[in-house]
């Protein structure tokens, strides 16, 4: 250990472009986003909401896109415990307000955004108590039901004269509709940024101009120099 | 003639010439081979059909001594059938095709075409000297018959493979109905007992297509056009199919032949016999097994699951009465009896798919409704019917009376969602005693319906014959019959579409206990889900304008 992880550099916060989403956050995020919009579209058309889809082509695409999703989740779920990330869901419930009041009023007038972004820090208080909720309702009574729903042929024989089968789909279907609630919302949100599509962007790229204090440039400075050439 | 109304001469004359679309006279009870004439083309029996196990035989029986004839009769042939065929008579006499009696062990209910009423003809019992051709015997025409006598079977009608055997009427009808058939060939009986066989499809058809009086009448999955099928009909039977006849699902042992809709499996979860065994079942995974839809795919595996609760013809039986016949769908006795200058008469405003005019008033039976292409009526079903009997006490309140319920509900394991035809009919009752009454449709004296027009002293007589009160009134009771949809399986392509069902306006609304997506919904769940879609689409536009016409340059995020 040098010297230098001893004392924090000095000097003052420097704006710099630095990578805010790792690449398997990014591939997290847009397949995920794929499945999602793939299932909704499948899943409405089985739920009768649209006739875009042949019933059985969407039975097929709805239950290999339901898999893939649990695979990826599965994937993502190691990812959060092993890299700590986990932890940026913990809301921060004191922050709400000022977030839920700047998307109401401020963002029409033109006020700052409280929530400023950091390195360490990357979802205001409304989008981790947001994120959170996806996380641990809407996202497990989809998946958990779906999981239900889609193992029905094991369980068909012992569901005759119970109300298993419309409990499950009751419950598939009340989380399907919150889950396009929630998505649309979201979607929407992504274009508040400094331009509409600047969010976008960020998590295509995966990069974001933030404040950084100095110790945290010359950490990332150190961590670019140490980087294997590939 | 569609539309065109054809005075047929008299009933005497409407009857003289049924002739049978096959060489047998099942069809002679009236209908849908009345406009056949005698001069059509020299019958011929359909070669290789498959009959299962039995294929193939080791027996020329034109070699056989006993067989050289001559024979005055078919009973006479029967005896020298038996000097091989020692127990076949024991056998037969065991079987229902003799007996025409049934006690269903499920329901107790005594069955069997010598006890139940049916809503078309209504009842073979004191008719069976018209009805009784389609008994597998010699001269049931009353009570007289003797049902003991191995002499009287026929053996020929289900065994004639030069399909050029009929069957009479047993008994001579009114003066105006005794000339039936008069002009037909005789039967060569020698030739015949020559080329007996296992039955054919012609055979078997020769009753079962015609029953109710006439092709496709009864049953919407049994008719001519089974004969030679295209496969988009019959995968099983088509000659370009698998060619079976029936024998090779309803399979035999001493005679009893499987698969009677009197005691029906609707669920068979036993499925394919262990190698080497035999299951005396006509169900169809009996050799598809309970699982019969491609392994490993995710498809088959649903289709598999839907076998839990939809009985495989559900599926695969898209349609009835497809091949080009129609079949009955309603029928008004009420109106029988009419007469034109003191005649009988008819009207065909129907033209079947195969060309053939049908009857849509006649007389002798009322009037009738036909439908072809039908979409069958679905109803949970454990295999029990329940039939209104004679004996039952009608409740009129609730219309109409089916004359068999089918049985089952969707908390039964073994319940599944059965293809029906039903057959609505207006048939005569007795409004006071409140039962259904036998008619005495047949027969040469001055009561019979068919010749004096009577309905009361018709029915009088039936129930006297019976021994049944009657309150010297008849009514017209609308009745509703079910006979389950089991034949005309197509193609696998052309079977039900998921989305047949799965939708709003699916094949199976109503029905109760079904969940199923596209069709089922929790409506204020779905009021909810879209209202909170439309708000949170509405809130979104707002924002989104609010921010376009107050806005200021804003910093967003850092």
């Amino acid at each position: 250990m040098s010297d230098a992880t001893l004392t924090a550099p000095v000097g003052r916060p420097t704006k710099q472009t630095v990578m805010i989403y790792t690449r398997y956050e990014r591939f997290w995020h847009w397949s995920q986003a794929v499945l999602i919009f793939v299932l909704a579209m499948s899943g409405f058309g089985l739920h009768g909401t649209h006739g875009l889809v042949p019933f059985g082509l969407a039975v097929k695409v709805h239950s290999f896109a339901a898999i893939a999703l649990i695979v990826l989740w599965i994937f993502t779920t190691f990812w959060h415990f092993t890299t700590g990330q986990w932890r940026q869901y913990l809301p921060k419930l004191s922050g709400l307000p000022a977030v839920i009041r700047f998307y109401a009023w401020g963002i029409l007038t033109g006020a700052p955004h409280p929530y400023t972004k950091t390195l360490k820090r990357k979802q205001n208080a409304l989008q981790s108590l947001a994120y959170l909720s996806f996380m641990v309702i809407i996202g497990p009574a989809l998946w958990s039901s779906g999981i239900v729903y889609l193992t029905y042929p094991w369980w068909a024989h012992a569901a005759i004269g119970t109300i298993g089968l419309p409990a499950v789909a009751f419950i598939h279907t009340a989380a399907a509709f919150l889950m396009v609630t929630f998505v649309m919302i979201h979607v929407y949100m992504t274009t508040t940024g400094k331009t509409p599509t600047h969010y976008v962007k960020t998590m295509i790229t995966g990069y974001d101009t933030i404040e950084l204090t100095a110790a945290e440039a010359a950490y990332l400075a150190e961590e670019e120099r140490e980087k294997p050439r590939l | 003639m569609r539309g065109a109304t054809r005075i047929l001469a008299r009933v005497a004359a409407a009857l003289l010439i049924v002739v049978g679309t096959s060489a047998f006279s099942a069809a002679a009870e009236g209908e849908g081979a009345a406009h056949e004439t005698a001069a059509a083309a020299p019958p011929t029996p359909i070669a290789g059909q498959k009959s299962g196990a039995l294929s193939g035989g080791t027996a020329d029986h034109s070699k056989f001594k006993a067989l050289e004839g001559p024979f005055a009769d078919g009973s006479e042939v029967t005896k020298a059938c038996l000097t091989c065929h020692t127990e076949a008579g024991k056998h037969v006499m065991k079987s229902i095709h003799w007996t025409w009696d049934y006690t269903n062990p499920k329901t107790g209910q005594k069955l069997g075409k010598k006890n139940v009423i049916n809503n078309f003809c209504t009842n073979a019992k004191g008719n069976e000297g018209m009805c009784a051709q389609c008994h597998a015997g010699y001269g049931w025409k009353d009570d007289t018959f003797d049902f003991k006598d191995e002499t009287k079977i026929d053996c020929l009608v289900c065994h004639d493979r030069t399909a050029t055997y009929y069957k009479l009427p047993n008994s001579h009808g009114h003066d105006a109905c005794g000339v039936m058939f008069e002009g037909k060939e005789p039967i060569d009986f020698a030739k015949v007992a020559q080329h007996v066989g296992l039955p054919g499809r012609e055979n078997c058809g020769g009753c079962h297509f015609n029953g109710g009086g006439g092709d496709g009448v009864k049953h919407g999955d049994l008719d001519s056009s089974l004969l030679k099928a295209p496969k988009t009909l019959d995968v099983h039977m088509s000659p370009d199919g698998a060619n079976f006849a029936c024998t090779q699902c309803h399979v035999s042992d001493k005679h009893m032949i499987a698969g009677s809709r009197y005691d029906m499996v609707a669920k068979d979860e036993k499925g394919l016999p262990k190698p080497g065994e035999r299951r005396d079942v006509a169900s169809c995974e009996s050799c598809h097994g309970a699982k019969p839809h491609p392994k490993a795919s995710l498809i088959g595996l649903q289709l598999d699951t839907h076998a839990e609760r939809i009985a495989c013809q559900t599926c695969h039986i898209p349609k009835m009465a497809r091949g080009g016949v129609g079949t009955m769908t309603d029928w008004d006795w009420a109106t029988a009896g009419r007469m034109i200058d003191g005649k009988g008469y008819a009207e065909e405003n129907y033209t079947q798919g195969d060309g053939k005019e049908r009857h849509t008033y006649w007389t002798i039976k009322g009037s009738f409704k036909w439908g072809e292409n039908l979409t069958p009526t679905y109803k949970w079903f454990d295999g029990r019917m329940l039939y209104t009997t004679a004996d039952a006490k009608i409740d009129d309140a609730k219309l109409p009376v089916a004359i068999n319920s089918v049985m089952g509900s969707p908390d039964e394991k073994n319940a599944r969602i059965w293809p029906f035809k039903e057959m609505h009919t207006n048939v005569p009752w007795d409004p006071k005693n409140k039962t259904l009454v036998f008619n005495h449709l047949w027969g040469k004296d001055d009561t019979a319906f068919w010749g004096n027009f009577d309905i009361v002293k018709s029915v009088a007589a039936g129930m006297k014959l019976e021994n049944r009160p009657f309150s010297g009134e008849v009514g017209f009771l609308p009745t509703v019959s079910n006979w389950p949809i089991t034949h005309m399986v197509a193609p696998k392509g052309d079977a039900v579409k998921c989305a047949e069902c799965h939708t709003e306006k699916s094949r199976l609304a109503g029905l109760p206990g079904i969940w199923m997506p596209g069709h089922s919904t929790f409506r204020w769940l779905d009021i909810l889900g879209y209202l909170a879609f439309a708000g949170t689409l509405a809130g979104i536009l707002i924002h989104t304008l609010a921010r376009i016409f107050m806005r200021k340059p804003t910093t967003g995020e850092h």
